[in-house]
């Protein structure tokens, strides 16, 4: 530390300071200038030793010493990182939420890992205690966050920017220069100039302080509301969602009621009078195939045509649900979300009366919609001695067959090209009265038993459309009509809260870019009369760390406020052309520990600009290649 | 003509572009391959020259952390001789260290091997942009339903990200080397491994979301990928600058390469400014997807392997971003969370479409 500091008055005119406590003054100094750039909580300095404060006051002291550790920007930290943490087991294991069979799949094959993973509720990571207990932890860290720093946005809004630090050398931008203009003027324009430039600027002392982009402050609050916002609508609609799945033959149709779904779900507070009263026909569904190049069999047509009826007894309306368009009642959404065919038989008894004839929808297996089903005769029908039985058929079906010959059961295209039905046949029981519930597109055998063709092997064929198997000994036929309707799958949700939720997203991104784009920086401009008469000129700029622009726009105001206040002829003609701001000017004011101007003591400090221009050699650009902005 | 023959020769046009993208894709590979060795040759006369011996002396120097301010030069042109002129010097604390001069260490040579550099660079990547374009046209959708496809376009965007703040006039040439290194293993890993003739897009990838969500989603990588390289940068020069001002002596191979980089100061903002600028629109791909996701499968969030991974990745880039505003996080910390951020990323695009079975794992491999 230079001595020169030591005889030196400081511009309120206080007695001298030793070096040790002006520097721990600057130091002071600056930090006012920083402080409240932003509403990060304060962090509480960690003591050196390593030991945490602990409180040691009764239950209020551990209260408020908990709250406020949950409340740093510490702990959100760790909350975050435990949340990323915590998300990932539930994307490597198979989750009960989505894929039941996996789940049990799982627990069949592994007998010691499984049950283990049950008790930590790896099956369903999502909704696990654990899971919870993260993102509720961090949402009240995030509401203990928002409240305080709101407060203390409004006390910023209210209060003025901090005056200028004594040194304005030791702020990160800086500038000076000497004009023939009177300070009272200088201050004048500064702060005219500032306003205009939508600087919230007011005079203090010999300085003028200003400050800009509060909006970063706003938008990163509006942010993290935005994300209690989403957060609240999204568990909203997972306590009152409901979905279900049903399946509709063309020509069926479908009322929305518990009873008619093939399967479905609902969150935890949901009621079966929260399902909104609609009905709806399905008249055709239409699904047309790429036929040649790269997409062959990329369904070019894929779509449901039809006729709903809002409440019991409302107007029928015509409607195409496609496979991103749903259809929409009120809350509700109907989305198509698969597609097949059901070949149209008839079975016959002894006697050759029918007892059946269904359009079987079959599930598809592959792209093609190779697809598999099973039909199934569970009253009316008598074998040739007359007695009750109960028939099953195994049902394959392609719409688009290989040709005989060629191969397995693969449909070779989506459409009903040359669509074969490949059946074998059963009797017995059925088990459907067994209490179990039992699929409709699979036969439960145990109590079946086959029949047989004249080599004694199970009895299959393969039908062309109007074709007929018979069942051996006159025991009835099966038959394929020349009639394959399509079916089409759809589910409908109700999922409240989500338009609130969308509303959510849409405020978080807006207030990400406020909170990102904007630099919240300060400016300080201080005119001062120098040793000489002249005003001296000092300008300052401050910004969070990553602020890239702030020595770019205090240059434009510079450059402004200079020709408001023009440069000065030099101080004498043998004054040293010590460029301000040239490396060398900077460090010897560095050096001597005071700034140009500030007041009459300040002599043994290189005489402040002559205003002239120096020339410049080549500039090095200082972290100007990071910029993306 | 008739029907059959006009599908014929539908087809045969498909095939053709198919080639000629394949072609295209080798020869842009070539091209990338000459660009990697004028980097290199630019590296080779860079760690030959005296101004970048001169740069290291110049930090080396000043181990007290007080070095010479910088001085910018502001409003260009003429008008500079007219204004006073801006003296920067680092925040408290922070060490006050110049950027290195580049690659070329200010060597004639070196610089010019550069300016060849970038220069093929830009031919090789309008090569692969004609080539992603041909894919395109051959497959008669958007390039980027496998994961070839999407190889073939995450580099390509990559290299334009690049190109494009070069064009901005940002001082980057020293991300030339990393880059066009890791868009070789890129496209070597597509053609390769990855590589898929042609095949369909399931229905529910019909959609214009299609373009919105996985363009913003590849876009997004491409600068994640740009302000990783700058994260890993970082790491090395801040070591090196640490120990020099401890008075270490870093080996000669380190000093002749990280005393030519930017100065870790500009390196850490670098990425911080790459990844806070993608964060928005990463948070927008997300949200996309999830609208899509409510349309074509009846659910807006359904914790699906993919959409997890993404939300993963979110919150580390969030967790990076508030590193940064937390005391003792700043710095190296902070830029390991932005690695792992970036692997999350990373995993998500190759590690969930081969290990983790979902409803996204239309996006095949090979
Ligand atoms: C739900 C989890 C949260 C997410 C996803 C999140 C995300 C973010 C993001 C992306 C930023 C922008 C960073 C920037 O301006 O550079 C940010 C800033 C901030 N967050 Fe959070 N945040 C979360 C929770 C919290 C919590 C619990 C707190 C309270 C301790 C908090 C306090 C802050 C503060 C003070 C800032 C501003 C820092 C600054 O001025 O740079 N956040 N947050």
């Amino acid at each position: 530390m230079s001595n020169t500091s030591t005889d030196r008055t400081d511009r309120t005119g206080r007695a001298d300071a030793s070096a040790a406590s002006a520097t721990a003054e600057d130091r002071e100094d600056l930090t006012t200038a920083g402080s409240q750039l932003s509403t990060a909580p304060q962090e509480d300095a960690a003591p050196r030793d390593g030991a945490p404060n602990l409180p040691a006051l009764g239950v209020v002291g551990w209260a408020r010493w908990f709250w406020r550790q949950l409340t740093s920007m510490r702990v959100a930290l760790i909350l975050l990182f435990l949340l990323s943490l915590g998300a990932i087991p539930g994307s490597l294991i198979p989750q009960s939420g989505t894929d039941p069979t996996r789940v049990a799949d799982f627990l069949a094959r592994h007998t010691t890992l499984g049950p283990l993973y049950e008790k930590l509720g790896l099956f369903h990571v999502y909704s696990s205690v654990w899971f919870s207990a993260i993102y509720i932890l961090l949402f009240v860290s995030l509401i203990g966050c928002i409240v305080p720093r709101t407060w203390q946005f409004v006390g910023q809004l209210r209060g003025r920017p901090p005056g200028a630090p004594r040194r304005l050398t030791r702020l990160p931008a800086y500038t000076t220069w000497r004009t023939g203009a009177e300070p009272e003027a200088v201050r004048g324009a500064a702060l005219e100039l500032l306003r205009s430039r939508r600087f919230r600027a007011h005079a203090a002392g010999d300085a003028v302080a200003a400050e800009k982009g509060y909006l970063r402050e706003v938008g990163n609050l509006a942010f993290h509301i935005a994300l209690i916002v989403m957060l609240i609508a999204f568990a909203w609609g997972q306590l009152f969602k409901s979905e279900g799945n049903k399946l509709v033959i063309e020509g069926d149709g479908f009322a929305n009621t518990l009873t008619q779904y093939d399967d479905f779900k609902s969150g935890n507070l949901f009621t079966t009078d929260d399902l909104e009263p609609f009905s709806f026909v399905l008249k055709s569904f239409t699904g047309t195939y790429e036929r040649t190049g790269p997409n062959r069999g990329t369904p070019r047509t894929y779509q449901a045509e039809v006729a709903y009826r809002e409440g019991a007894h409302g107007a029928e309306r015509r409607r195409t649900v496609k496979v991103n368009e749903p259809l929409e009642i009120d809350g509700s959404k109907v989305y198509l979300v698969s597609h097949g065919y059901a070949p149209v038989v008839t079975v016959r008894d002894g006697r050759g009366e029918v007892v059946h004839r269904q359009a079987v929808p079959m599930l598809p297996l592959d792209a093609n919609v190779t697809s598999s089903g099973a039909i199934k005769v569970l009253d009316g029908y008598r074998d040739a001695k007359g007695v009750k039985e109960q028939l099953g058929f195994n049902a394959f079906f392609v719409p688009t067959f290989a040709g005989a010959g060629k191969g397995e059961m693969l449909s070779q295209f989506p459409a009903l090209d040359f669509p074969v039905l490949a059946l074998s046949a059963y009797h017995g029981d059925l088990g459907v009265d067994s209490g179990l519930p039992q699929s409709v597109y699979q036969l439960d055998k145990k109590n079946m038993k086959e029949f047989k063709d004249s080599e004694g092997k199970l009895l299959k064929k393969r039908l062309l459309p109007g074709e007929t198997m018979k069942l051996p000994n006159g025991a009835g036929s099966i038959t394929f009509e020349k009639d394959v309707k399509e079916w089409a799958g759809f589910q409908v949700t109700q999922q409240p809260g989500s338009g609130w939720a969308l509303a959510g997203a849409l405020g978080a991104i807006l207030g990400l870019a406020g909170s990102l784009f904007i630099q919240r920086r300060r400016v300080w401009v201080r005119a001062t009369t120098g040793p000489d008469g002249v005003t001296v000129v000092e300008m300052a700029g401050l910004g969070r760390s990553e602020s890239a622009k702030v020595p770019e726009e205090l240059g434009a105001l510079a450059g402004q406020l200079y020709d408001l206040a023009p440069g000065a002829p030099p101080a004498g003609a043998d004054a040293p052309p010590a460029g301000p701001g040239t490396a060398e000017a900077e460090a010897g004011a560095a050096e001597a520990e005071a700034a140009p101007g500030t007041g009459p003591e300040t002599d043994t400090v290189p005489e402040p600009d002559s205003g002239k221009p120096t020339p410049e050699p080549p500039a090095v650009p200082a972290a100007e290649g990071a910029e993306t902005k | 003509m008739t029907p059959a023959a006009a599908m014929e020769l539908a087809a045969a046009t498909n095939e053709n572009l198919a080639n000629l993208s394949n072609t295209l894709i080798y020869s842009a590979m070539a091209v990338y391959t000459l660009a990697f060795f004028a980097y290199i040759t630019e590296w080779l006369f860079g760690s030959r020259s005296k101004v970048g011996r001169t740069a290291a002396a110049l930090t080396a120097g000043e181990d007290t952390g007080r070095a010479p301010a910088v001085t910018v030069q502001k409003a260009g042109g003429t008008a500079v001789l007219e204004r006073p002129k801006v003296v920067t010097r680092a925040a408290a604390g922070a060490r006050d260290v110049p950027d290195g001069p580049g690659a070329h260490g200010g060597d004639v040579q070196g610089d010019l091997y550069g300016r060849i550099a970038v220069s093929l660079t830009v031919l090789a990547f309008l090569i692969e942009f004609a080539g992603v374009l041909a894919r395109a046209l051959s497959v008669q959708r958007a390039p980027w339903g496998n994961m070839y496809e999407f190889n073939l376009t995450f580099s390509t965007v990559a290299v334009g990200v690049y190109l494009g703040l070069l064009a901005l006039k940002k001082n980057i040439r020293w991300l030339g080397l990393p880059l066009v290194t890791s868009v070789l293993l890129d496209l070597g890993l597509a053609v390769t491994v990855l590589y898929t003739a042609s095949d369909q897009l399931v229905p529910a990838l019909h959609s214009y979301w299609l373009y919105i969500h996985v363009s913003t989603a590849i876009f997004c990588g491409a600068v994640f990928y740009v302000g990783a390289v700058g994260t890993i940068l970082y790491l090395f020069k801040d070591s090196y600058e640490s120990k020099l001002a401890a008075g270490g002596r870093p080996g000669r191979f380190a000093t002749s390469v990280l005393e030519r980089l930017p100065a870790s100061a500009s390196l850490d903002k670098f990425s911080y400014r790459v990844n806070a600028a993608v964060f928005p629109l990463w948070t927008f791909t997300i949200i996309a997807g999830a609208i899509w996701a409510g349309d074509a499968w009846g659910r807006y969030w359904g914790w699906d392997p993919k959409e997890t991974w993404s939300f993963i990745t979110w919150v580390a880039y969030a967790c990076y971003l508030h590193a940064r505003a937390t005391a003792g996080w700043k710095g190296r910390k902070a830029a390991y969370i932005a690695l792992i951020a970036f692997a999350c990323w990373l995993f998500n695009y190759y590690g969930v479409n081969i290990f983790v079975s979902g409803k996204h794992s239309y996006a095949d491999v090979g």
